[in-house]
């Protein structure tokens, strides 16, 4: 009846706007190497490889097969996993439940993107009906846009609240090596920046990266054999809610269904694990947070603080570096952006941060983790990670 | 393993073009059969897994329109891309891990809305072979060329499966191409590359199909038939086909061996009474009986003169008319573990194979056979 399951190695590429030294297999390859090298293994101990990835950022069908050069897939299981923006942590999702299952000890999760090869607009605006959407819709900004102006009308926060998110992921992307965007902003420049789509500026936006990210999974049979401690999955859960971009319900007077789908997959994750009050409980998180607004209205959904009351949290610091739970020491999505690898890069953070090896944006006794995905049309995927080995396994 | 069973299946019917119906809708057909033939509601299934593929779609995050259609609202999901088999594993898996005491899998292919040259030209390198214009037919036409020149079979014994299998696709009314053939009449049949002649293809079709997998203690509340999982297992070989010999079977031969070891199947010859496998081209299905362990190498064909294969032979292959008479892409692999689970069950109609009680349900990812998924089914535990 289900093992419990564990990361112990990681392995990530430095995430840059455009890899042209390398093709995709080799992009790939960077990071499994890694990753088994931190697990102290080879190719030949792994028992099955999960990946995942975008088709249409790079054009390439059945990216299973295609990948098993640099993946290390050769004679051995691989399966593709792919739900959009919450990829990367649908893969680590899958490799959990691969390891849960029973059927493997040691999975590897591969997560990546070349979003240099790839018209990023053109592709997503194609995830949406093309009769009904399509026309007036394109790619992720103008989405976004739309949740931005309905959480502003709903709560009253303004452009510099959002622009407080923006300097804080990039401040703290300031200490991450791995990151693709090194910039020391002020809100003014945040401010000061073109919009993209009201009120949506350049500033707000996550970048367009070249990365890719790989993480070995094991059982609890196998998890104290690897020079890494391990840091352990205590539970995961998502929703995939929407399907058109007129599904999204924002009730700007009543503020109700805010982010059902985070809502829901967070509300499920919290029970199995017995978080009450997240602010107090996780010591660090790594959320996907696409754009600054998403920083104010996904931490609320999930219940990190009042509906509308982010803003006021927010800039007292309680998410900053030293404070209550910071969020995003790695600098987050808006550093650095290779779709398919940027959930694995969420879950990849919160294992080095829980194993004390995150460096320069180390935070102190990290003992609870918790990694987001967003993607789709406003779905999550909502993963939680601790040092001590769970009770029991809780899926 | 601990043991999980296939409680409900749903299927559409295979056509050229079902034109009045997007993939939602055919999802929605599919899902609906399955909750009504395991008699569940969508409120008893814990767990979604969806199969689509985002080139087929024409979509990016294809699985994205079909989340109201498989009634995944409010439930955890996820998707697979690649075949059915495959997408049908992961939904095992999450049974296995203890989360979820049922998953529904579902699958869809509108190959009336793809332009399936294009697309599978997209599995090849983008730099080395694109550009020769090579596709899933030509591909596979090298596959055939090195795998007849290899063992001596003859484009007679390929003709012979076309026969067989479009014969048999009459007594299945959710095949899509029924055909009184001979094997006079699929030699001279235009060749398409070769040597593949137009009667050794598959069509191209829309479909979709359903699966509920269930906990061993759900399954027995569910239904009184459960069709119980005993071995699965995939692997995939190199993907340049440079790198390959074509005419090998080895990732086949390792995803059964360890799909037979779980079952303990010792001979599958003698233990497999039902065979459903992956025919998107005829000499394909030769290949995967030698790769399957159901014959010596090169010995398919053989096997098939012989009428073993037949479905009223000692072992039944592609008894519902198989890929060649109906080839949803990623569908085709659920619908070969949905006719195994109706074969199990004794309800696959007109179609039914006598005292089927273990058979062994295949699927393929990638150019050439690259990846293989075995699952081997049986009535009991």
């Amino acid at each position: 009846m289900g093992r419990r399951v564990a990361i112990t190695g990681v392995g990530m590429t430095h995430q840059r706007s455009a890899r042209p030294d390398v093709n995709g297999q080799e992009l790939i390859n960077e990071a499994v190497r890694m990753a088994l090298d931190d697990a102290g293994m080879t190719r030949k101990d792994i028992d099955a490889v999960v990946i995942g990835n975008m088709d249409h950022f790079e054009g390439i069908n059945y990216v299973d097969t295609w990948s098993v050069d640099g993946s290390g897939a050769l004679m051995k299981p691989i399966m593709k996993l792919t739900t959009g923006g919450t990829t990367g942590t649908t893969v680590a999702m899958g490799a959990y439940y691969h390891v849960a299952s029973g059927l493997f000890d040691r999975v590897l999760a591969i997560g990546w993107e070349k979003n240099s090869e790839s018209d990023t607009t053109g592709a997503i605006t194609t995830a949406f009906d093309p009769f009904w959407d399509r026309p007036i819709f394109a790619g992720a900004v103008a989405g976004l846009a739309m949740e931005a102006t309905a959480y502003m009308a709903a709560t009253g926060a303004t452009e510099e609240d959002a622009a407080y998110v923006a300097v804080r992921e990039r401040k703290h992307g300031l200490n991450n090596p791995y990151a693709h965007l090194h910039i020391n902003m002020t809100i003014d420049d945040v401010m000061k920046s073109p919009y993209l789509s009201w009120p949506v500026k350049m500033g707000d936006m996550c970048p367009r990266t070249d990365g890719a990210c790989a993480l070995v999974f094991v059982s609890e049979d196998v998890a104290d054999d690897f020079p890494q401690k391990p840091a352990w999955i205590l539970g995961v859960a998502d929703r995939h809610l929407w399907a058109y971009t007129s599904d999204p319900y924002m009730d700007v007077k009543t503020g109700k269904a805010w982010f059902p789908a985070l809502e829901k997959a967070s509300a499920e994750v919290f029970k199995k694990v017995g978080i009450t009050d997240p602010l107090e409980q996780f010591d660090v998180a790594e959320l996907y947070l696409p754009y600054s607004f998403a920083g104010l209205r996904y931490i609320e959904s999930m219940g990190f603080c009042d509906r509308g009351g982010a803003p006021e949290l927010t800039r007292a610091g309680a998410f900053d570096m030293g404070g209550k739970c910071p969020v995003n020491p790695s600098g987050g999505v808006m550093s650095s952006n290779a779709i398919g690898a940027t959930g694995l890069i969420r879950v990849a953070e919160c294992t080095w941060q829980i194993q004390g090896r995150a460096d320069e944006r180390q935070v102190p006794d990290v003992k609870l983790a918790l990694a987001t995905g967003f993607g789709g049309c406003y779905w999550s995927d909502v993963l939680i990670l601790g040092k001590e080995k769970p009770g029991k396994a809780r899926g | 393993m601990e043991p999980v069973a296939i409680v409900g299946v749903g299927m559409t019917e295979i056509r050229r073009e079902r034109k009045a119906d997007g993939y939602p809708d055919l999802v929605y057909e599919a899902s609906r059969a399955a909750l009504d033939d395991a008699g569940m509601t969508i409120d008893q299934v814990d767990n979604v897994v969806t199969i689509s593929n985002d080139f087929f779609d024409g979509r990016t995050i294809s699985s994205m329109a079909i989340q109201d259609a498989c009634g995944s609202y409010d439930k955890n999901v996820s998707t697979v891309e690649g075949d059915g088999t495959f997408g049908a594993f992961y939904g095992l898996m999450r049974i296995l891990s203890g989360s979820f005491g049922t998953t529904l899998v579902c699958a869809h292919h509108k190959g009336s809305e793809s332009v399936m040259p294009l697309i599978t030209n997209a599995m090849f390198d983008p730099i080395y072979a694109r550009s020769l214009g090579i596709d899933a037919v030509t591909s596979s036409a090298l596959q055939a060329r090195a795998y007849m020149d290899r063992f001596g079979v003859t484009e007679e014994q390929c003709a012979l499966v076309s026969v067989k299998n479009h014969g048999n696709a009459f007594a299945n009314p959710v095949a899509q191409l029924p055909l009184e053939l001979t094997v006079e009449k699929v030699m001279s049949s235009p060749y398409i590359a070769d040597p593949i002649k137009l009667l050794d293809c598959c069509p191209i079709s829309d479909g979709a199909s359903a699966v509920i997998l269930a906990s061993e203690k759900r399954a027995k509340k569910i239904t009184k038939k459960p069709v119980w999982v005993k071995g699965v297992a995939h692997c995939s070989t190199s993907y340049h086909l440079g790198d390959r010999n074509l005419y090998c079977v080895c990732a086949l031969r390792e995803a059964s061996k360890k799909a037979y070891g779980m079952a303990g199947i010792g001979d599958p010859a003698k233990d497999i009474d039902l065979v459903e496998l992956y025919d998107a081209f005829t000499y394909m299905e030769l290949m995967w009986l030698e790769g399957l362990g159901f014959c010596e190498r090169g010995e398919g064909g053989k096997l098939t003169e012989s009428g073993k294969t037949a479905r009223g032979g000692e072992l039944p292959v592609n008894a519902s008319g198989g890929c060649l008479s109906g080839n949803p892409v990623l569908v085709a692999g659920l619908n070969r573990i949905i006719e195994c689970a109706l074969q199990v069950r004794g309800n696959a109609g007109e179609h039914q194979v006598d005292g089927v009680k273990t058979a062994l349900a295949h699927g393929i990812n990638g150019p050439c056979g690259q990846s293989h998924c075995v699952w081997v089914l049986g009535g009991e535990k």
